[in-house]
């Protein structure tokens, strides 16, 4: 195959990061889509997140070396098991921090993430352990440009997917009218005759679990590390901070573009692909600091 | 009608918000069917009368008795559930959900409840917008809203909070209406309203409040020999 080359790159390089953008940019949208959601109903910065997300790629690696529990079953089982951790933990600690100072939240999320990465780098170690992709999504297809490796694709789909439902239920469920209106007003909800305790639990145990899910996701692509949750969650964080507090949507999309503008820098500034987030969050929060999809900018 | 158990008894109802002391003993009584109203000036506790009712108020020393069941042990969602429907002050309509949404957003707690077909032949306005977002509408209209969705509850008792502040005179007049015919369905309304000639067509009874306490209370047959007094008292 010849060369073709745009603005002096191959494009095979190029479709290459993108790609590589694109999956990047799949976890960021999972990740700052359950942020959002904890932060708009909670109030709660959950700096746990990424925690839960290294819990969810555990999980899958733990119930495949301990039970054989294979990939498609941990699928649902992973997301399952970082859920229901989420609610004891609301149900526990977080549900006792609302209504004072946000700053506890953030202290108690940071130090229960400090803890559980601790916790499994004591057992370990900070080396990664390898997961191998499921045996019906191995190999990869080439599309005459590039070579797609299956489950890569298969990722990007299920991140879609995910958001899209997870979009949708939030707009057109009465779980998720409950869920927008408490995020108004949450106390007028309670007086009509909602449980809204309830209501942040499953919140909380939702966020969670999205976080598990992406874990899971992850796992046959990087690593599972005690670590792996860390090093995303800043960038989730600034994602976060482009796409608007709070905001479902702007969560999905600055996760995708975000991911996809690293790719991109990757290709033609290398040297800039690690801050090139951070330098755009900069940007939008000295032009539009409520965010790109913030309301009160 | 005084005579009988009262639907809803308040007896030294004491409320704070935060360090400030709001409500100072306020003792009333609401029989079932009748429409009772509040009246005072700003800032007498009126609205935070209603709120401690409701349960929002959770600071708050006395009793309340509904159906000669005690609310002050309830979690907020309890009073709802025990069958208090909640009109607030500003309409409290969800601004991103859509009218749709805010009309079927507060659960059935009875049985008996209109239904949203019902409702909407009852506020063709709204049916006409239930897809635009509660931010979208009219003071008049949310007010419609605010009263329209508390009737597919099957709740038999409402709170009102000031329906019909800030709106034009011919909305006024529906609302009055409206509320009338709740009144005739035997609808039990405990009512806070600036404007006592328009409580005057709808209420049986009031009570007057002065300094987070009721003051006064006299029916509806008392109000014309009380006029000096009552516009002394709200500086009308």
């Amino acid at each position: 195959m010849t060369m073709t080359m745009i603005f002096g790159i191959p494009i095979q390089a190029l479709l290459g990061q993108l790609l590589v953008g694109l999956i990047n940019g799949s976890f960021y949208a999972m990740l700052s889509l359950g942020l959002a959601i904890i932060f708009g109903l909670l109030r709660i910065i959950n700096f746990a997140h990424g925690a839960q997300y290294m819990l969810g790629a555990f999980a899958g690696y733990l119930l495949l070396s301990y039970l054989g529990v294979g990939f498609w079953a941990a699928l649902i089982l992973a997301p399952l098991i970082v859920g229901l951790l989420g609610i004891v933990i609301e149900r526990l600690a977080l549900s006792r921090l609302y209504g004072i100072d946000p700053l506890y939240g953030l202290l108690f999320t940071f130090g229960l993430a400090l803890v559980l990465e601790g916790v499994f780098r004591y057992y370990y170690g900070v080396s990664g352990n390898p997961y191998a992709v499921p045996p019906l999504l191995a190999g990869g297809t080439n599309l005459g440009f590039m070579f797609l490796p299956n489950y890569r694709a298969f990722v990007v789909i299920a991140s879609l997917v995910v958001c899209l439902g997870t979009w949708l239920a939030i707009e057109k469920t009465k779980f998720g009218s409950y869920l927008r209106a408490a995020t108004e007003n949450p106390s007028l909800v309670q007086a009509f005759g909602v449980n809204v305790p309830l209501l942040l639990t499953l919140t909380y145990g939702l966020g969670s679990a999205l976080a598990g899910l992406a874990g899971i996701l992850a796992a046959p692509v990087y690593q599972v590390s005690p670590l792996m949750g860390s090093n995303l969650i800043i960038v989730v964080f600034a994602v976060v901070v482009v796409g608007g507090m709070g905001s479902i949507l702007g969560a999905i999309v600055t996760g995708y573009m975000l991911g996809l503008a690293e790719g991109l820098t990757k290709v033609f500034y290398p040297e800039a692909s690690n801050i090139v987030i951070f330098v755009i969050m900069a940007i939008v929060l000295l032009v539009r600091p409520a965010g790109l999809f913030g309301k009160d900018a | 009608m005084t005579s009988s158990n009262p639907l809803l008894a308040v007896r030294g109802l004491h409320a704070w918000y935060g360090e400030s002391h709001a409500l100072h003993g306020v003792d009333l009584d609401v029989h079932e069917g009748e429409t009772v109203t509040l009246l005072g000036r700003n800032g007498v506790g009126k609205t935070t009368t209603l709120r401690a009712i409701m349960g929002l108020i959770r600071k708050r020393t006395g009793a309340i008795t509904f159906r000669g069941a005690d609310l002050m042990h309830l979690p907020l969602h309890g009073t709802a559930r025990a069958g208090i429907g909640f009109v607030p002050e500003e309409r409290g309509i969800f601004v991103t959900l859509t009218v749709d949404e805010n009309l079927v957003l507060p659960p059935v707690v009875a049985k008996g409840g209109m239904s949203v077909e019902d409702i909407f032949s009852l506020f063709p306005h709204l049916k006409a917008r239930r897809n635009s977002p509660g931010g979208k509408l009219s003071g008049g209209e949310q007010q419609m809203l605010a009263i329209a969705r508390m009737l597919r509850t099957g709740v038999r008792t409402l709170l009102l909070d000031e329906p019909t502040e800030g709106l034009a005179p011919v909305i006024v007049q529906r609302i009055g209406e409206l509320l009338a015919t709740l009144k005739k369905s035997g609808m039990t309304i405990l009512l806070v309203e600036q404007n006592f000639r328009f409580a005057s067509r709808i209420a049986d009874r009031f009570y007057l409040m002065e300094h987070g306490k009721v003051t006064a209370g006299f029916p509806v047959s008392e109000l014309e020999q009380r006029m000096d007094e009552l516009h002394a008292v709200l500086g009308v």
